[in-house]
């Protein structure tokens, strides 16, 4: 029909322009270097900023003094003396709280007798703040690290199971019964059909639990510990030590970023099939 | 090993989807099941396969099923029900792995269904990246896997583009004409139907029923050069089904 026309007329009737592209976007994809460059000006930002005057000493510290005072904490052995209690108390507690929620979690996804009684429930524990607690830890636990050990446990706990019978209602219902028409039983459909199908959710569930398991650790150091991350922060803190603190700030920031590497590599090797 | 329907009737609660089915599938044909949609034949199958209790009547299996039949009532799924997380043979391994068999003797039934379904070249491959075509193939592998007594396939072209359902009926009517199997095929598709259908039960809309029987003589093997004949029988089915179609097109459905 278009050529006829042209072939007719010889030429175009109106003026050809190309039709504007409106498509595109939404699409996220990884862009490499962005993060750290971003994080690299700002320290940048803050460092000229301190020095020349513009933001004063009592508002931020120099990022250079904050580097210095944590690299004298590693050089006196003050680190190692606040990190490896911290870490203990983060390591106990969240294992704690990351197997019971996923292990409950199953069981509610499974049962429904089990759902109907802890959903509402768990739905109850949830926006407790858990450091509200802490006291009545304490008393149930002493003041020593069991308390420390039981508030991490418990304020993972909630969101892992949360997470964890999300995972595993949303596992695909055809995939299972699939399992039963080839006579698959109970058992062999939980391991090698649900359990593997829930378990992205539950890894991406891990990785909020083990934040939240971070702000716990340094909420429940700062009210009763002699040594660790939250006590050291709490103690710049009272001293107005703006070095220190953010020394201490910039220790969980890097455990954060450690805990999310970690679980990236998991997901990389384990759902590989993805 | 033969299957018997005796008067099968369903209800999802109060929606009656089907009644007084009567029903036989004889050995080594294939039966197809065809219907507007909601007459319950995906239901009908699930009944057959016993992954749902019918309401009233009963399902029989006369005569046991052949030795070395692992799993006599197995499944094809409309959407394959591949594990994503297992490769093409990992997923044949599945079905096999809680019967007792020799190592050597699992592999040796995953090499002959890979090769009987053209796929030994991806038995390492992961399901996402195979085309609808090459999933339905290993679902259809992992089915062979267990030397079904009958098979139940429900839609099992339907996901697929028409190329590709050609390309999959060619290879069912291959691997029916090597090894004669039981079928029960539901379609929407009454071409699939003449194609693959010794026996093509035609149901009424919701609560379904058995309207028509129709049997078609021809070898599987030689439809394909028969495609005058068996439009004609196309077109004698759809006579009989636009009515039903056009009313079930216009049906409320309360869930």
């Amino acid at each position: 029909m278009v050529d006829q026309t042209h072939s007719a007329t010889g030429a175009r009737p109106v003026a050809a322009r190309p039709i504007a592209f409106r498509g595109g976007g939404f699409a996220p994809r990884p862009v490499r270097h962005v993060a750290p460059a971003l994080f690299l000006v700002l320290i940048v930002l803050v460092e000229a900023g301190t020095r020349s005057g513009i933001i004063s000493n009592l508002t931020l510290p120099r990022p250079s003094a904050v580097a210095l005072t944590l690299y004298d904490l590693a050089v006196s052995g003050g680190l190692m003396q606040h990190l490896v209690p911290s870490m203990r108390r983060l390591g106990v507690g969240i294992a704690l709280g990351l197997s019971a929620g996923i292990g409950l979690g199953v069981l509610i996804g499974l049962f429904s007798l089990i759902r109907a009684g802890l959903v509402p429930l768990v739905a109850a524990l949830f926006p407790i703040p858990k450091i509200a607690l802490l006291p009545l830890f304490v008393i149930w636990f002493g003041i020593d690290e069991t308390s420390k050990y039981a508030l991490i446990a418990f304020g993972t706990f909630t969101p892992m199971v949360v997470a964890t019978y999300g995972a595993v209602d949303n596992v695909d219902r055809t995939l299972v019964r699939m399992g039963q028409s080839f006579g698959l039983g109970w058992w062999a459909i939980v391991t090698k059909i649900v359990m593997p199908g829930a378990f992205p959710a539950i890894l991406s569930g891990m990785r909020v639990a083990i934040a939240i398991g971070i702000i716990l650790l340094t909420a429940a150091e700062m009210l009763g510990a002699e040594y660790g991350i939250g006590a050291y922060i709490l103690t710049a803190g009272s001293l107005y030590d703006l070095e220190k603190l953010f020394a201490g700030v910039s220790i969980l920031s890097m455990l954060g970023l450690m805990v999310s590497f970690v679980i990236g590599r998991i997901e990389k090797r384990m759902l590989d099939w993805r | 090993m033969q299957l018997e329907l005796v008067s099968v009737g369903h209800a999802y609660g109060p929606v009656e989807v089907m009644a007084d089915i009567s029903l036989t599938v004889p050995t080594g044909r294939i039966v197809c099941l065809v219907g507007p949609s909601g007459c319950g034949k995906s239901t009908l199958l699930r009944i057959l396969g016993g992954l749902e209790r019918p309401d009233r009547g009963a399902v029989l299996q006369l005569g046991q099923p052949p030795a070395g039949c692992l799993n006599p009532l197995t499944y094809v799924f409309q959407h394959f029900a591949l594990l994503p997380w297992r490769t093409v043979e990992g997923n044949i391994r599945l079905v096999l792995e809680h019967h007792h068999l020799a190592a050597a003797e699992r592999r040796e039934i995953i090499d002959d269904v890979l090769a009987r379904t053209r796929l030994t070249d991806f038995r390492a491959a992961w399901p996402r990246q195979l085309s609808g075509g090459m999933r339905q193939r290993v679902a259809l592998a992992r089915a062979l896997a267990v030397r079904p007594a009958v098979m139940l396939l429900d839609e099992p072209l339907s996901a697929l583009d028409s190329q590709t359902r050609e390309l999959l009926m060619d290879d069912l009517v291959a691997l029916w004409t090597r090894a004669p199997f039981t079928a029960v095929y539901v379609t929407h598709n009454l071409d699939e139907a003449v194609r693959l259908g010794h026996r093509i039960v035609v149901l009424s809309r919701r609560p379904g029923r058995i309207r028509a029987m129709l049997d078609i003589d021809i070898p599987l093997a030689e439809r394909a050069g028969a495609a005058g004949e068996l439009a004609a029988r196309q077109a004698e089915l759809w006579s009989m089904m636009r009515a039903e179609a056009e009313a079930a097109d216009r049906e409320l459905s309360d869930g």
